[in-house]
């Protein structure tokens, strides 16, 4: 294989399944053994950033992007004209182990068009897995993007090599789907998605009786849905994703704001900008839902459909619900603490911490590294003076607006920085 | 005027370890803790060089082990990699703190001291986490991976278990160029050693050097990097605010080859 035809392929292949952004490799650890190549801490690093400030940790690749489908929102769609390339199953092992030798990347992650049917598909993606897991001594991370419709053998097989599978459901309601890719069904997407929940059960019972039985998919599940193609709210997509973490044990669901790629009047047209604040706002709604104890209810519902764009979520709730504050920062339980604007987790933590030893007033709070400018509004502490007023929900949000920097300007990360 | 004693030692942990062992063996009240090439001869002060004494630190850290959790430990031993001017003297409040209170749990963790500290510490560990991202290896002729590098902080010992438990299977170097020193492991054991080889002059290793396919490697992961970018999402802001410009030098996706 000469060294420019290399080149070519992984340009093509990997420009493709650049806009996948479950980037995450964290979760689930996997140690080096017998003096092979790699491990995984369960913390994903980031060996590098790309010119739009997103992490680059694994080699992002599929497998060709000759496919039989033609899904709408997708630049791989058999009606699109653009090159197209294949890898060899050997050519994958061998780029993934020189780039984890140099500490370019953290692992693999495979995905694919599909050629021929899903199985035939599926079976090259474990084949890599398989070869990198058994050959080469690999212990980095490796996710497999199954393709809807694989066989529950396959899928089986997969999560014995993988760390992390994920089937992506992309279209957020049925209908969508129908409309923009007409060769896939529902249950295709969901009956992988079953399957790799079933297995994780099984294998945790199991290894309870049996310390020996073979790992499966030791980071679990993901899926991802993109925004902004089908007109969809965000209630819609959040009480999706809220189905699907509980119904198959989701580790992470992934929100990925359309980038138009192709004109077709089913989809927004090639001028649209990609609604990169409103993804930012269903990942910090999404983490308000998985760590800050709100149902999406609360945050989503026939009144609300859409998230506010101007103001974080929890700051929206908030406002929505001020007869819940002031919160008292030196009494207030850990989940009520968690619900206050400008008061991330973290500072949850320290408050807790610091609060043994003195009652807490606004030096103190400062000094923990609070966002006042928010959180000062919906509080009280040790301090006679207090900024809680009586004010309607529009002054105050007003007022924080205001005194806020404002971070509204185009751009976000879902790399997250929240609240 | 009280003159003040300055204990200059030779800028290891074992080094700053005995000084604390002679505070308390001389019982020196205030006394100013400093690196012997950051010396300058100041009026008024007894500056005494202390000789690094590996019983004696093994004492004083033995000692504080028995004192704080080990994640309080670590804390300690990343803020004085810092190598941050006064860090010491800092260390040295903290250490006399934790000796005096009976119990751990009684140490109060808002004391400013301890504050400094840990921030210090986080600065330190963020500088660790980069360059387990940021190192990159070029594989030699002698079968070595090769690496440079130039932290902000002294974190080269930080970074031992890292790259001993991933790379296990193949020799590595780790250089820092700053500090003339670097971490070899032999696929055996991980061990400190200098070079004449790199200097400040000759910060990486020659394109001669390279095992066969090294260029090829470098250049297929060039064509990576260009590929993933999306144009229309470009954000200059926070791509510097991640891969801040100064870390560059090393990264092959940064540059021409
Ligand atoms: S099946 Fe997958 S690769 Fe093929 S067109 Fe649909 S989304 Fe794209």
């Amino acid at each position: 294989m000469s060294f420019e035809r290399m080149r070519e392929k992984l340009s093509i292949l990997a420009d493709a399944a650049k806009y996948d952004v479950s980037c995450a490799s964290s979760g689930g650890k996997r140690e080096n053994t017998n003096k092979g190549i790699g491990n995984n801490t369960g913390m994903g690093i980031c060996h590098s950033y790309t010119e739009d400030g997103r992490c680059v940790s694994l080699l992002k690749i599929l497998l060709t992007n000759h496919c039989i489908f033609d899904c709408a929102y997708c630049v791989t769609r058999k009606s699109n004209d653009i090159k197209r390339a294949a890898f060899k199953i050997q050519e994958v092992v061998d780029l993934t182990i020189n780039f984890y030798r140099r500490n370019y990347i953290e692992g693999l992650f495979l995905s694919s068009g599909i050629f021929k049917n899903s199985d035939y598909t599926m079976e090259r993606l474990v084949a890599v897995a398989k070869k990198l897991r058994l050959e080469e001594n690999f212990n980095g991370y490796i996710h497999l993007k199954s393709i809807p419709g694989t066989s529950d053998e396959l899928m089986r097989e997969a999560g014995l090599y993988a760390d992390r599978l994920s089937v992506n459901i992309e279209i957020p309601t049925i209908s969508g789907l129908k409309l923009l890719a007409p060769d896939k069904k529902h249950e295709d997407f969901i009956k992988p998605m079953q399957k790799v929940k079933n297995e994780i059960l099984q294998y945790k019972a199991e290894r309870k009786i049996i310390k020996s039985t073979p790992r499966y998919a030791p980071a679990g599940q993901s899926t991802q849905m993109i925004i902004g193609a089908t007109g969809e709210s965000d209630k819609d997509i959040m009480y999706s994703a809220t189905y699907y973490y509980k119904k198959f044990n989701m580790r992470r669901v992934y929100y990925s704001g359309y980038v138009p790629v192709t004109t077709d009047n089913r989809l927004p047209s090639l001028q649209t900008e990609v609604p990169i604040l409103r993804e930012n706002r269903l990942y910090q709604t999404d983490w308000l839902l998985r760590f800050y104890g709100f149902s999406v209810s609360e945050l989503l519902n026939d009144q609300y459909k859409n998230l506010a764009l101007d103001i974080d979520p929890k700051l929206s709730w908030a406002l929505r619900n001020l007869d819940f504050f002031p919160v008292d920062i030196n009494k207030a339980d850990k989940n009520i603490l968690a619900r206050i604007p400008g008061i991330g987790m973290q500072s949850v933590s320290k408050i807790l911490q610091a609060r043994k030893f003195r009652k807490l007033d606004w030096t103190h709070l400062k000094a923990i590294g609070i966002a006042l400018n928010r959180a000062q509004h919906f509080i009280i502490c040790n301090s006679k003076d207090f900024y809680h007023k009586d004010i309607t929900p529009y002054t105050l949000k007003n007022i924080i607006l205001k005194t806020s920097k404002s971070k509204h300007t185009k751009y976000f990360t879902n790399q997250l920085s929240l609240f | 005027m009280n003159p003040q004693t300055i204990l200059l030692y030779d800028g290891s942990f074992d080094g700053f370890l005995t000084c604390v062992f002679t505070v308390y063996e001389q019982k020196i009240g205030t006394p100013i803790i400093r690196k012997e090439s950051e010396s300058n001869n100041q009026l008024f002060t007894i500056s005494e060089t202390i000789i690094t004494d590996e019983t004696k630190s093994n004492r004083v850290w033995k000692g504080i082990k028995t004192k704080i959790p080990s994640s309080q430990q670590k804390i300690l031993f990343k803020a004085f990699l810092s190598e941050i001017k006064g860090v010491e003297n800092t260390l040295l409040c903290y250490i006399k703190n934790i000796f005096d209170t009976p119990n751990a749990t009684l140490i109060d963790y808002s004391n400013k001291d301890i504050l400094k500290i840990s921030q210090v510490a986080k600065m330190v560990g963020r500088e660790k986490h980069r360059m387990e991202a940021f190192v990159r290896f070029q594989r030699t002729k002698d079968d070595i991976f090769v690496s440079t590098i130039e932290p902000d902080f002294n974190v080269l010992p930080l970074l031992i278990y890292h790259f001993k438990d991933r790379y296990a299977d193949q020799k590595w170097l780790i250089y820092d160029i700053k500090r003339s020193y670097g971490l070899y492991y032999d696929l055996d054991k991980v061990d400190i050693i200098t070079l004449d080889f790199f200097s400040k002059l000759n910060t990486s290793v020659q394109k001669e050097n390279y095992a066969d396919n090294e260029l090829d490697f470098q250049k297929l992961w060039q064509t990576y990097f260009n590929s993933v970018n999306i144009k229309s999402r470009k954000n200059s802001k926070l791509h510097l605010q991640h891969l801040p410009k100064r870390y560059w030098k090393y990264l092959i996706e940064k540059n021409e080859i």
